[in-house]
């Protein structure tokens, strides 16, 4: 979960009554609510009129009953290293994120085309590697890359999907144009959050839901399951048991586990819920023993299977990768997917979809300098302050460097790291994230956001219309990610 | 269901029960402590609430006296003492975490409400004045968690399991307050006519028991006797906190649970022949038993059921 881009400082004009902040602004990020001249953006004409005569007192209250609401329902996550109150509430934004109609055919015809060639991109790297014998990728850069699990080589998991779940991140610089941040192809989290704002919503402002076409999310754990049920070792059997299985309730992630299981209707499992016996994944019940089909992991490579991975995981169950491997369970997502959303394969993912698709990628890339590349080194070096550097295998928005903000001692002290190990670096430019209207403390003013959509892969391409949209709730802060202060906002694709 | 899901509800209403009971003791207590008209030292009804609850030598390692602020942080908020107030509801509510999708929104919301409104007292706050009120807030929180599992969880395997979780805490607790004064119980007592007729651990025993009312019910010249409160809590079946009630639910529940399974498993039999020996049995065959021995050898028993079902349903 790690969005890191920058923008150049904006100088704010048109002040806005409320905050005292700027609202829209001549110089540069993209504003999701307002033309440049002030008025707003077709998709949030009836929204920004309704919040016209809003006091900043309604808004206020409307949070404070959210946050009761998340509170009572356990709707949280765990912070790692805080020893009291280790379960904390992600901030949420009453206002909501609109995406128009035919913005969103874009986006979901972009996602579609590159969720489909990471897969076919997967299936190859695990088989006979043609887009290495093409030279399109450098060969040490798979075959050397600790996300590269040659476990994986040579089997085909049902119906050749890899990565079942995606949740692909997506900023806006302007009207038209969207960059692919991260593909996520790993375990992407946050779709509770997704579903659970959406509710929230629905009770804070059960009348902007009378206004306004908003595509329903709460198809997503249905979509789900099908996409499970399709991908089963044995997908003519009648009954299929799936599992989601979780490291247990001190993950971060935890509330989202139980969430999915619940709303699927399957079983929450640990690690020492499950066995492996004569080739075949078997739960303990309070009966005999149950065995499962598939399962929903939400837990790492590394820690799956104690017996082919990490001896020490104690989360994990002994003997499953076999049982994978036999063609007796499927787990989703597939270990080994780690290597397409590696940052050092993310600036070749152009060359993926061209390679895989013969059609030109939708979606942009940020252009990447890989740290790793002499000359890409000797530039990124000369450029610290405008750039945003980042850990390969980093997440959460730490490890990084963010130029335009940082100090020159800052920089200097992340200028030698760098020099130590550049090939544990990627770097990107400063993108000018867009900025939607968001309430804070004085009143209304524009804040950072980024987009995760949730995509579904098995017997056919699943995309939720919506996602998780993550607000920067610091004036200026590009840096969106929850365990940095980020917030939440609904977001709504709007019908025709 | 997982056997781990069937043992976190087992905990979850076990911790919950054990948290109601901890919290009614410390009632007793601090009623005892702030009367002086029965002559005992104050520290003497803190003692009670320690001894009864097991956690005497875990306070006394930390404290060399029995002080009413100390014991009520030591049994109301401590995080050393594992059976403070406060970690049976943390275990509580992590249990029910751990099955959040084997529980109703109702429940989830009863005991997630309640954790989060104790974190978010201060132990400072709760100065000896405003302990009975915090006490009885405690109190009205687990009525609540009873009520929505009664009236919103499905009657399945899962409920059942809760249910068992209850009774065998509340079973031991109930052994165990009884065990601990069981020398007040003998009928001797009821011969020393010493102008109180009513010592004043008997109303202790009751009220830690909820029974103190209702005891003048079920006895209608309701006099306080040893011979009738001993009866009262261990044999009679309308006394919801008697070791017949307890073993009443027990043996039916672990009935039910064998017809929704559809096969009969040892702690099956184990319930039914504790509740049998327990609806035969009279209060003088006890006391020629010898009632400290009935009372050690019921608190096996009742462990061993709690081990066989363990046992006989996978729990992890």
């Amino acid at each position: 979960m790690t969005l890191g881009c920058q923008i150049r400082p904006a100088i704010l004009v048109s002040i806005n009554k409320a905050s005292g902040e700027a609202m829209s602004d001549s110089s540069g990020f993209f504003n999701e609510m307002l033309e440049k001249d002030g008025s707003p953006r077709a998709p949030y004409s009836r929204i920004a009129s309704w919040l016209q005569d809003k006091p900043n007192s309604f808004l206020s209250k409307k949070s404070r009953d959210a946050e009761t609401i998340f509170r009572r329902l356990g709707i949280t996550f765990a912070v790692y290293g805080a020893e009291e109150a280790t379960e904390r509430l992600i901030p949420f934004d009453p206002i909501p994120r609109i995406i128009s109609a035919s913005e969103w055919r874009r986006l979901s015809a972009g996602i579609d085309q590159r969720v489909r060639a990471l897969n076919a991109f997967l299936h190859d790297i695990y088989h006979r590697q043609e887009i290495i014998r093409a030279g399109r990728i450098p060969a040490n850069l798979i075959l050397q890359n600790e996300a590269f699990l040659p476990e994986m080589a040579g089997f085909t998991p049902a119906r050749k999907v890899y990565s079942h779940i995606i949740g692909t991140d997506l900023v806006r610089v302007s009207e038209n144009e969207f960059y692919v941040l991260e593909d996520n192809t790993r375990t992407p989290s946050g779709v509770s959050y997704m579903m659970e704002n959406r509710e929230t919503m629905m009770r804070l402002f059960p009348e902007l839901f009378q206004t306004h076409n908003v595509a329903p999310v709460e198809r997503y754990p249905e979509n789900l399951r099908q996409t499970l049920e399709s991908v089963a070792p044995d997908p003519a059997k009648s009954e299929q048991t799936i599992v989601v299985l979780t490291p247990g309730i001190y993950n971060s992630a935890y509330f989202e586990h139980a969430f999915l299981a619940d709303s699927m209707g399957v079983e929450l499992v640990e690690g020492r819920d499950l066995f492996v016996d004569a080739g075949k994944v078997f739960m303990r019940t309070t009966r005999a023993p149950k065995q499962v089909d598939v399962i929903y992991r939400r837990i790492d490579d590394a820690f799956l299977d104690p017996l082919t991975f990490n001896p020490d995981s104690m989360l994990g169950v002994p003997g499953l990768f076999d049982a994978y491997r036999a063609g007796n369970v499927t787990i989703c997502n597939a270990p080994g997917t780690g290597i397409a959303d590696d940052k050092a394969i993310y600036a070749y993912v152009p060359d993926i979809i061209e390679f895989y698709t013969g059609q030109k990628p939708i979606l942009n890339n940020v252009p990447t300098w890989n740290c790793s590349r002499k000359d890409d080194l000797a530039y990124v070096l000369e450029n610290l302050a405008d750039i945003v550097v980042k850990e390969v295998h980093g997440s959460g928005g730490y490890g990084m460097l963010i130029g335009p903000t940082a100090s020159k001692r800052e920089i200097a002290v992340f200028r030698k790291i760098l020099q130590n190990n550049p090939s544990n670096y990627i770097a990107q430019p400063t993108l000018a994230l867009s900025a939607c209207p968001t309430h804070v403390a004085s009143g209304i003013a524009p804040r950072h956001v980024d987009l995760r959509p949730f995509v579904l892969i098995g017997d056919q391409v699943r995309i939720t219309p919506g996602g998780l949209t993550r607000v920067a709730l610091k004036k200026g802060s590009l840096v969106v990610n929850s365990s940095q202060g980020g917030g939440t906002k609904d977001t709504w694709v709007l019908e025709d | 269901m997982l056997g781990r899901t069937a043992a976190s509800l087992f905990w979850m209403s076990r911790y919950q029960e054990r948290a109601q009971n901890i919290t009614r003791l410390m009632e007793v207590a601090y009623r005892g402590a702030i009367m002086a008209y029965d002559g005992q030292a104050e520290g003497h009804h803190w003692q009670f609430a320690l001894a009864c609850s097991g956690a005497e030598n875990g306070y006394h390692e930390k404290h060399d006296e029995l002080h009413s602020r100390h014991v009520t942080n030591y049994m109301v908020f401590s995080k050393d003492n594992p059976i403070s107030i406060r970690n049976c509801l943390e275990l509580t509510r992590n249990n029910a975490r751990a099955v959040r999708t084997g529980i109703t929104a109702e429940l989830w919301e009863a005991i997630n409400t309640t954790w989060i409104e104790f974190c978010d007292t201060s132990p400072q706050s709760v100065t000896q004045e405003k302990l009975p009120d915090f006490l009885a807030w405690i109190n009205q929180r687990g009525h609540l968690f009873r009520g929505a599992l009664l009236n919103t969880v499905l009657r399945d395997d899962g409920y059942y399991f809760n249910q068992m979780g209850t009774f065998v805490e509340r079973a031991d607790n109930t052994a165990r307050i009884l065990d601990n004064q069981y020398w007040v119980l003998l009928p001797d007592n009821d011969i020393i006519e010493d102008g109180s007729s009513e010592r004043y651990q008997w109303s202790a025993i009751l009220r830690a028991l909820s029974g103190r009312r209702s005891y003048r019910f079920a006895y209608p010249n309701a006099q306080l006797k040893a011979f009738n409160i001993a009866e009262f809590l261990i044999l009679r079946r309308e006394m919801p906190r008697s070791l017949a009630y307890c073993y009443d639910w027990l043996a039916d529940t672990a009935e039910d649970l064998g017809q929704f399974y559809g096969s009969r498993e040892p702690s099956l039999d184990l319930a039914a022949d504790v509740f049998k020996d327990l609806k035969e049995k009279q209060m003088r065959d006890i006391y020629q038993e010898g009632l400290h021995d009935f009372l050690i050898d019921f608190i096996g028993k009742n462990n061993q059921f709690a081990h066989q079902l363990c046992e006989d349903y996978n729990f992890a």
